[in-house]
């Protein structure tokens, strides 16, 4: 599953960022890609979707959430961890 | 006070997707108005109007574009982009707080809502496109016609029902003739042909199931089109010094309040915006060659504006010439004054009326000379444009040959 989450979220930044995804890495920000803050907007909409989890973001203050949107490995692991979370709730 | 002249025109509809195919339609008296095609348009009963179908949102604009422009601003980017480069203005820093952007519509992104509330309430979804609003906004298009052209003046959208464009181009006039600006790109744009658009209107029981047959005796309704018309406003020594095409002046405007019945119109209204605007531009009745109607194809309208030309004009009524091109592009709503004044300007430039089609039988009550069914070829120097919106409100304006 590890890989899909990464290739999925790799697709979707890159779509944003008018990018193949084979020009976006683990390392890129969201600022390197060119993506501002109504695009992150839209990013966090299109990761919802695709998952169908629901991410704590506030778009008032983009920093101050347990979502990590720094780069795209950290955005990868706060996906797949409330991938993760929201499982466990299903299984409890 | 300024004098003001238009300088560029741009207009997608059914009748063309810019202003020269629209021209020669309406030279031909083609009826743009066919079968709606749009999801559940099945389940409608009125299966007709003047749906744009060869229009191909992907010839204009990317993804990211279409993902944040409504059907209504695309259409208005699409006429401002042909108005803009007709008539060759450019907008630079020194003079972008001289161009504003007053753009009339009435229904907004009602495409964005309708596909929206089809999705969270139809189709049981939790969470939305997060650019909804942005997108549904009455003030969407002239907003983002004032971004592209970075038009840095006064922008706003006015929403008067069918009278959106009249009273949006009105401003606009003002404010050249103020002082204020010197140069606005205004007119409107409309979009309501989805299901829930026409769902709302077919309980008012006064479309029409067949066509749009202005002033005929046997009308029986209206008919909805979609689409934009935009035009370049100039302060009229600034558009003379940069040698810049005038296609008219813009020489009276005048807007009253029936205050008296929420859907009913009423003579004295209508004749007082009519007889008001011939004062603002100084003229009589006799001056007028040609009046592009409001002729909404339904029995009140059309009889009570037929009844406050003759009110206004004395004498004169007989001999004026009238159309309702609604006819061929249906009612745009909120863009059709802006669509209207497209027949002004073509009367105006090429000397050809268009017509009023699918006219087949007098109404006694609607005994003007309407244009029936073919254009004609007659010299024009002044025209007037009306419309008469829901709620009781009028707004007529004026135009002018330049010789």
């Amino acid at each position: 599953m590890a890989r899909n989450v990464k290739e999925m979220i790799i697709k979707i930044l890159a779509e944003q960022a008018l990018l193949t995804p084979k020009d976006v890495s683990e390392n890129s920000s969201l600022e390197s890609m060119g993506i501002d803050s109504l695009g992150l907007v839209e990013i966090i909409f299109s990761i919802e979707e695709a998952f169908n989890i629901t991410i704590p973001f506030n778009a008032n203050d983009p920093n101050n959430t347990s979502f990590d949107i720094s780069s795209v490995e950290s955005i990868v692991k706060a996906v797949e961890h409330i991938i993760d979370e929201s499982a466990k709730r299903n299984n409890a | 006070m300024n004098r003001v002249v238009i300088t560029g025109l741009g207009a997608i509809s059914s009748l063309g997707l810019n202003i020269e195919e629209i021209f020669d339609s309406l030279k031909e008296g083609r009826c743009g108005i066919g079968p709606l095609k749009f999801l559940n348009s099945e389940r409608l009963s009125v299966q007709i109007g003047g749906q744009i179908h060869n229009y191909k949102p992907e010839k204009y604009f990317s993804k990211q574009e279409t993902a944040l422009y409504d059907k209504f601003t695309q259409f208005a980017l699409i006429a401002a982009q042909q108005a803009i480069s007709s008539c060759g203005i450019e907008i630079t820093e020194k003079n972008t707080s001289d161009v504003g952007v007053i753009l009339g519509t009435a229904g907004g992104g009602l495409q964005t809502q309708d596909e929206n509330y089809r999705e969270v309430y139809e189709s049981g979804k939790n969470r939305v496109h997060p650019l909804i609003v942005p997108k549904l906004m009455n003030n969407a298009a002239a907003s983002h016609v004032s971004i592209k052209y970075n038009a840095q003046g006064p922008c706003f959208t006015i929403a008067s029902a069918c009278s959106s464009s009249n009273h949006a181009m009105g401003q606009a006039l003002n404010l050249i003739r103020k002082g204020d600006i010197k140069t606005a790109i205004t007119g409107g744009s409309e979009s309501m042909l989805c299901f829930g658009g026409i769902k709302a209107w077919e309980g008012l029981r006064i479309m029409s199931k067949e066509s749009c047959r202005p002033f005929c005796a046997t009308r029986d309704g209206m008919v909805q089109g979609e689409g934009a018309a935009i035009f370049i406003f100039e302060e009229y020594e600034h558009a003379k010094s940069r040698g810049a095409t005038i296609f008219a002046e813009v020489i009276g405007f005048s807007m009253s309040s029936d205050a008296m019945d929420i859907v009913n119109p009423s003579k004295e209204g209508a004749a007082r915006a009519i007889a008001g605007a011939l004062t603002d531009a100084k003229l009589n009745p006799e001056d007028i060659d040609y009046i592009n109607a409001h002729g909404t194809g339904t029995i009140a309208n059309d009889k009570t504006e037929c009844a406050a030309i003759r009110h206004a004009f004395k004498a004169h009524a007989k001999n004026v010439m009238i159309s309702s091109t609604k006819s061929m592009h249906g009612h745009l709503i909120g863009g059709t004054g802006a669509l209207e004044l497209v027949s002004c300007i073509l009367a105006i430039n090429e000397s050809i009326i268009p017509p009023t089609i699918n006219y087949k039988q007098r109404d006694p009550d609607c005994d003007l000379d309407v244009v029936p069914n073919i254009a004609r070829d007659h010299s024009v120097d002044l025209t007037l444009s009306n419309s008469f919106a829901f709620g009781g409100l009028n707004a007529v304006l004026a135009l002018k040959k330049l010789t």
